[in-house]
């Protein structure tokens, strides 16, 4: 499949399980079932994209799956991976510069004060944005801030050594969502190799499906309210690929036609 | 979410991809892909430098005189206003003497030592009420705002206590302290420390959920959640409290000045209270020029540790 899977050899087969995964907002007659029954194993260094229409629940799962919000039933196992999420919002400090936020991630990731600054030019560096060192997160574009978001989410992530390659979980809540068609294919690009060069095991939620079939290796297609697994689609094309082939067209219409059928239950 | 780039960009996207298949499958996307790192890299450089198109700033003599000039039509505009009612009759000129009058007078109170050590009596008290104020709103409001049954209770009597005139504190406090500099530094506090509560109250409720969420996900958790998310955040609603509360502390005190006069202590209060006295109007203008003045300027000190905040936050939009 991948150069990621294949250098990344691990004990544990997954690097993400969740096991019947269900998860209802508020109670009794009023409760919301938001996911039910969901399980999904991820490998490590995987890239897998949950897809769904509205209200399947893609941003609640990462919520569990990041230990930000507790399940109702069932287990959501990491393996003790270090989890960092990033959002549709770049949901930078205002009141730091740029390489504050990345400081400020990395001294809560236990990183000593005497090598954060060297880590963090490290982590701008990898997203193409040294340079803007001092700048505040209003002086850059917003694409740029997605990419300090980024950089901020993967110094959550730093790894000690080769040891623990493909032990560090990426989550990304619709993180291109916001952005402009060009920047977000620049941006595809990019977290791509950043996935490759670290290792990393990505959950990419996305109600894009072309997006999806552009970055998974597999797709994972979640239905609406409540959200349940729908089917999976394995993704195999070489990459790098491009997001106007025709291969990432097909594949991609063929899920689009499934996901229609799916929220098409919804209007009856 | 944001539905509405999802629906364009999909309608731009089911129409045929033919434009691209001339690279789509044949042997040639090995090099292709090979060298593509290097043109992503430029790609994005291109980007980030045409959505980056700088603002252009002023010179800071022009941008000093752009805010100024406005600021001294405004005096000329007053100033003309008063000489024309003044002009008008309605008021014999010893009742309410023109600016002509007035002008000279205030050029030498303001150049006469004894009425500087007055003023600073009155800036003395200022500065230890607003200081004390500033201390009590913090804890209060801190204490408020981290508690949600604290705040149903005391939210409100706060807010209620901001709107009550300071005057009628005094009543009170002069029985409780008699003429005394505590008096006045009771209702200065009481006075600006409600404002004060507020505003941290209001920038810790404020605090964007989505930083919280961010918060969170870096693992900041209580005093760390405090030090490094929510007190920077409410930094500038807390700014704003300060602006507020130094406005009722110096209404406060000018207040106090009149009211409470203790011995023969001269402050910027009692030089007003004197001039009213001896019926000598155009001191007593002059003093309350010297009052407005020193109000404006401390005022403008909060407004550009308020405006700066903003610019460096980016909370004005650019």
């Amino acid at each position: 499949m991948t150069e990621a899977t294949t250098a990344a050899p691990s004990r544990t087969a997954t690097a993400v399980r969740l096991a019947g995964v269900s998860k209802a907002f508020g109670s009794g007659s009023a409760a919301l079932l938001a996911l039910d029954n969901v399980s999904l194993d991820v490998a490590p260094g995987e890239f897998v994209c949950l897809l769904g229409a509205s209200g399947c629940g893609k941003s609640t799962l990462l919520n569990l799956v990041a230990d930000l919000d507790k399940v109702t039933a069932g287990t959501i196992d990491t393996h003790g991976a270090r989890v960092a999420l990033m959002f549709q919002e770049p949901a930078l400090f205002p009141w730091l510069t740029v390489t504050g936020n990345l400081e400020l991630a990395l001294r809560m990731r236990g990183v000593p004060r005497a090598e954060r600054r060297a880590r963090a030019a490290e982590l701008l560096a990898s997203v193409h944005l040294t340079g803007f060192e001092k700048k505040r997160p209003h002086q850059l574009s917003g694409g740029m801030r997605q990419r300090v978001a980024l950089a901020r989410a993967l110094a959550l992530t730093v790894e000690e050594g080769e040891a623990e390659r493909g032990k560090t979980l990426l989550l990304m809540d619709e993180p291109f969502g916001a952005l402009d068609a060009m920047t977000r294919d620049l941006l595809h690009d990019e977290i791509e190799r950043i996935w490759r060069e670290r290792g990393l095991t990505v959950l990419f939620v996305t109600h894009n499906v072309r997006e999806a079939v552009r970055l998974g290796d597999r797709v994972v297609l979640l239905s609406s309210r409540p959200g349940r697994v729908v089917e999976e689609f394995p993704v195999e094309m070489a990459r790098p690929r491009r997001i106007d082939s025709p291969e990432v067209a097909s594949l991609a219409a063929r899920i689009t036609d499934r996901l229609r059928d799916e929220v098409g239950r919804h209007g009856s | 979410m944001a539905p509405e780039p999802q629906t364009t960009e999909q309608v731009e996207r089911a129409a045929p991809a033919d434009r691209e298949t001339h690279e789509g499958t044949d042997p040639k996307m090995a090099v292709e892909t090979s060298k593509r790192p290097a043109d992503v890299n430029r790609q994005i450089a291109g980007l980030d430098a045409l959505e980056l198109a700088a603002g252009s700033k002023q010179a800071l003599p022009l941008r000093i005189w752009s805010a100024l000039w406005p600021m001294l039509a405004a005096v000329g505009i007053a100033l003309a206003g008063w000489e024309l009612v003044v002009l008008s009759g309605w008021k014999e000129p010893w009742v309410l003497p023109g600016p002509r009058d007035v002008l000279p007078d205030f050029a030498e109170l303001v150049t006469d030592g004894r009425f500087w050590d007055a003023a600073g009596l009155t800036m003395r008290r200022a500065v230890v009420g607003f200081a004390l104020a500033t201390a009590i709103g913090v804890l209060i409001g801190a204490a408020v705002s981290r508690s949600r049954v604290l705040r149903r209770a005391f939210g409100s009597l706060i807010t209620g206590l901001q709107t009550m005139p300071s005057i009628a504190w005094f009543p009170l406090a002069i029985l409780l302290f008699q003429l005394s500099e505590s008096a006045i530094l009771f209702v200065v506090v009481l006075g600006a420390a409600p404002s004060i509560a507020n505003g941290l109250i209001a920038g810790v409720d404020y605090t964007p959920p989505i930083l919280l969420r961010a918060g969170k996900v870096l693992g900041l958790r209580g005093v760390s959640l405090y030090r490094h998310l929510i007190l920077p955040a409410s930094l500038p609603s807390f700014v704003a409290g300060l602006k507020q509360g130094w406005a009722f502390a110096w209404r406060s005190l000018m207040a106090g000045e009149l009211l409470v006069i203790i011995g023969d202590t001269e402050s910027i209060g009692t030089r007003l209270h004197f001039a009213r006295e001896l019926s000598d109007t155009s001191l007593m203008i002059s003093v309350m020029i010297v009052i407005l003045i020193i109000g404006i300027l401390i005022d403008q000190l909060f407004g550009l540790a308020d405006r700066s905040l903003r610019a460096r936050w980016g909370l004005d939009g650019d």
